[in-house]
């Protein structure tokens, strides 16, 4: 019998996404693109710009400037590379073992090789192609700098491809003798602790070691030392170094194949263990991943807490409260986010008590009001993107339950109104924490504690409305992984749009601390005067409009849903 | 009384409901068929209030599904086709969130639900998250969860997919009963002989359009039909009989004898 192409295999997944961008194009949804590739080129630009300037200065420093670059880019393939691994084995996971048109596939005279090679290239492409886009503008500007020519962008594609077909072979053999071990759902929980806890390894450490130090000359003894320590490769074996030596090499004008054959044939030779590997186990595999689902639990144990907590409330939202929060805690991909979220909090306090702030009375003063201040634009970012996260899916996260909803008498705004302080209540806690205890660090003054605690307040209340009224705007039904619904267009509206709120409040607000500023600094008594007050009474308006619109439009947008 | 009134529903230029008008009285078993695409479950959608007309109303009990939700819906028990329920809920647990979406706590409620988990034979499930269900297990979770609060209306799409036959027959004594106290029930279905042995009344639905309704003695009366069954009645109007040779369809290969 003739094997269909692989073509032919991947057809539902390219035929899903063309008829994708013709319901959006149909939906006017140029709109929509202008944005995104708007967004994208800016990005863009600015990772450009940045490489551009730090290579343009190495590039300028005689000896030391090619060794630099080229420890640059082997420490940003690297990143890459581990980065990749990881997500390899989380997407290997979907598109191998859970995904919905694995039935149908195997049920089909395709032969396994097919079925390998197809979901490979699934997943390779699923996991690599925010990496790939990001080299984008890296390698460009290595190639601006150093006078790549034309010939540095196919040399580019040539090196970067096998570099990003090795992990996308390792990820999906972990994953495979991983779900040969656990049933599929246990392995998913475990993956996402073991990748979190990597991750969070992984920024702690680097705030122990302090790279900051390092670049310090004197943490050398003399140049030389400096030197050898960079032309020591860092990590011999891995093909993020090939990739690093194929293009130095390149941008050097030598030629030295070496690197780029070692990296085809290592990706080849890789593919067809991987093969072998999924001829003997994927069948076993499989199987197990249909098996396994959580069982017993206890669910009596959320009732005496937050429901006699909750006592006070109506009885539907009350359960809807606890609905929400029993699926929370029971999905391991949801709260384990949460092991995250607090290494992130312990190194956003670790940076600030790190700032070399207190060393002269006046100027001290000044930094530290100045750093309480702008750590609330900070906070509010961080707060935004826990939002974005966490509260931003809520409603889409509804949508397969909308005809329960929907057909019962609840209230909508009742439905909202539960979504909302099931996500503000943690965040608030989060925002008040980090404020707090950053003030508390800083040891800023009561003035400046009293409105940045207060300011916090308002932009949390703000930042959850416009994740939730966003999150209905732009809802996503059809996605049953809550962590890819951000990524979405309304992911990036939403973002957009808490960030223009940060931005007006804390312009608002500038002025009536800069009028406290200066009096301090002169020595004059803080007079909070109606002038100031009526600064502070429009940073209120803003984020109390920030609050209420989001939340009214969100409601007119649920009263409109189809299912 | 479930009344439709020139109910239409458009999407875009295809019209799935076209201006249909029905009335289902107390204690009647209304059965609502049609081939797969004709609207029936668009119309079922409506009627619960999932879905917004494009025009006409639908009542129940003389409250305005859109115009005023919480009465008409409190008297509702919608079962849909396809059973999607919190996974990460126990079973229990689902019919406790079910019935606190109907203002109803307490005692009763504990009661009620084991009651009802008894009677789907899934009390020795209650404390199991929902995500280890079986299909027909969670069909049954959904049809006690329509019954939790003691509607007097209950609209159910396809209720005997994915049901075993035991709870098939149960499912069919409890509408029986249900209407014989005063209950309405209007069922859309594609099991015909079942339309056929429970139901009072029928609609048949086709292109959006109820093409035929009454009891099915009216409908053979209406087309000549003697006594056929709903089936050949079903398939005469909405033009089924047309079935290609099965031959044709089914090819050479169906085994060693084939020519």
């Amino acid at each position: 019998m003739t094997q269909p192409s692989l073509w032919r295999v991947f057809e539902p997944k390219w035929r899903t996404a063309l008829q994708r961008i013709r319901e959006e194009r149909s939906r006017g949804g140029s709109g929509k693109l202008l944005l995104l590739v708007g967004v994208g080129t800016l990005f863009w630009l600015a990772v450009f710009r940045v490489l551009y300037v730090i290579l343009r200065y190495f590039r300028g420093v005689e000896e030391l400037g090619p060794l630099l670059a080229g420890k640059l880019l082997g420490l940003v393939l690297l990143s890459f590379i581990s980065i990749l691994v990881l997500s390899n084995v989380i997407t290997a996971l979907s598109s191998f073992f859970l995904a919905k048109d694995l039935d149908l596939l195997v049920s089909a005279p395709v032969d396994w090789l097919r079925i390998y090679l197809a979901k490979l290239g699934e997943t390779l492409l699923h996991s690599s192609w925010m990496v790939a886009l990001m080299a984008v503008p890296i390698l460009t500007a290595y190639g601006v700098i150093y006078h790549g020519g034309p010939l540095f962008a196919p040399f580019a594609v040539l090196t970067l491809f096998p570099m990003l077909v090795v992990p996308a072979v390792a990820g999906s053999a972990v994953t495979l003798v991983l779900v040969n071990v656990f049933p599929a759902r246990r392995t998913r929980d475990l993956l996402s602790i073991v990748a979190l806890g990597a991750a969070g390894g992984l920024i702690l450490l680097l705030r122990v070691i302090r790279p900051e130090r390092l670049a310090s000359p004197e943490g050398f003894r003399n140049l030389l030392d400096f030197i050898a320590v960079l032309r020591t490769p860092t990590s011999p074996f891995l093909p993020s170094e090939w990739a690093t030596k194929a293009i130095m090499t390149f941008l050097r004008g030598a030629a030295d194949p070496l690197p780029l054959l070692l990296l085809w044939t290592t990706a080849a030779a890789l593919v067809t263990i991987g093969a072998m590997l999924h001829r003997a186990l994927f069948a076993s595999g499989f199987t197990k991943a249909q098996e396994g689902a959580e069982r017993f639990v206890r669910g009596e144990w959320w009732r005496w807490t937050v429901g006699t907590l909750l006592g006070f409330l109506p009885v539907a939202k009350r359960e809807f409260v606890l609905k929400d929060v029993k699926l929370f805690f029971r999905d391991t991909t949801q709260w384990s986010q949460l092991i995250l979220l607090a290494v992130l909090v312990v190194v956003y306090l670790f940076n600030i008590k790190a700032l070399p702030l207190h060393r002269g009375e006046q100027v001290g003063f000044f930094y530290v009001t100045l750093v309480s201040f702008l750590n609330l634009g900070l906070a509010g970012f961080v707060l935004a993107a826990i939002a974005a996260r966490f509260i931003f899916p809520a409603v889409s996260l509804e949508g397969r339950h909308m005809w329960l909803l929907r057909s019962s008498p609840l209230e909508l705004h009742t439905l909202l109104w539960s979504k909302y302080w099931v996500g503000t209540v943690p965040l608030l806690v989060l925002a008040l924490l980090l404020t707090g205890l950053t003030n508390v660090l800083l040891q800023v003054r009561p003035f400046m504690m009293v409105v940045s605690m207060l300011t916090i307040c308002g932009l949390t209340f703000a930042i959850a409305a416009l994740a939730l009224g966003f999150g209905a705007l732009y809802p996503q039904f059809e996605t049953e992984n809550a962590a890819q619904i951000p990524t979405s267009f309304g992911g990036l509206v939403y973002m957009m749009a808490t960030i223009a709120l940060l931005g007006a409040v804390l312009r608002t607000l500038w002025t009536a601390v800069y009028a406290y500023v200066r009096a301090v600094y002169q020595g004059q008594p803080v007079v909070v005067d109606a002038w100031m007050i009526s600064w502070f009474a429009v940073a209120a308006v803003l984020c109390a409009a920030a609050t209420a619109l989001p939340l009214w439009v969100g409601l007119r947008r649920m009263e409109r849903f189809e299912f | 009384m479930i009344r439709l009134e020139n109910l239409t529903k458009h999407y875009g230029s295809f019209v799935a409901v076209d201006d249909v008008s029905l009335e289902v009285s107390r204690g009647v078993l209304y059965g609502f068929l049609g081939p797969n695409g004709a609207g029936k479950t668009t119309t079922l959608r409506m009627i619960a209030g999932i879905l917004r007309p494009t025009d006409g109303r639908v009542s129940l009990g003389g409250d305005d599904v859109h115009a005023n939700p919480i009465a008409a819906k409190q008297r509702l028990g919608f079962i849909p086709d396809r059973p999607f329920v919190y996974d990460k809920l126990t079973g229990a647990e689902f019919l406790r969130f079910v019935a606190a979406l109907y203002g109803q706590e307490g005692d009763a409620v504990g009661r009620r639900i084991a009651e009802l988990l008894e009677v789907f034979e899934l009390a020795s499930w209650k404390d199991e998250l929902v995500e280890a269900y079986s299909h027909g297990m969670r069909q049954k979770l959904i049809i006690s969860s329509a019954l939790i609060h003691r509607p007097e209306y209950i609209v159910v799409d396809e209720p005997m997919v994915g049901l075993d036959p035991k709870a098939a027959r149960l499912l069919k004594d409890i509408f029986r009963q249900f209407v014989s106290r005063g209950g309405t029930v209007l069922m859309s279905t594609h099991t015909l002989e079942v339309a056929e042995a429970m139901c009072d009344r029928v609609a048949i639905i086709q292109h959006g359009k109820i093409v035929a309704e009454g009891t099915v003695d009216d409908l053979r009366r209406q087309h000549r039909a003697g006594d056929a069954s709903l089936e050949e009645l079903f398939l005469r109007l909405t033009g089924g009989a047309q079935v290609r040779e099965l031959a044709e369809v089914l090819g050479h290969g169906g085994g060693d004898g084939a020519p």
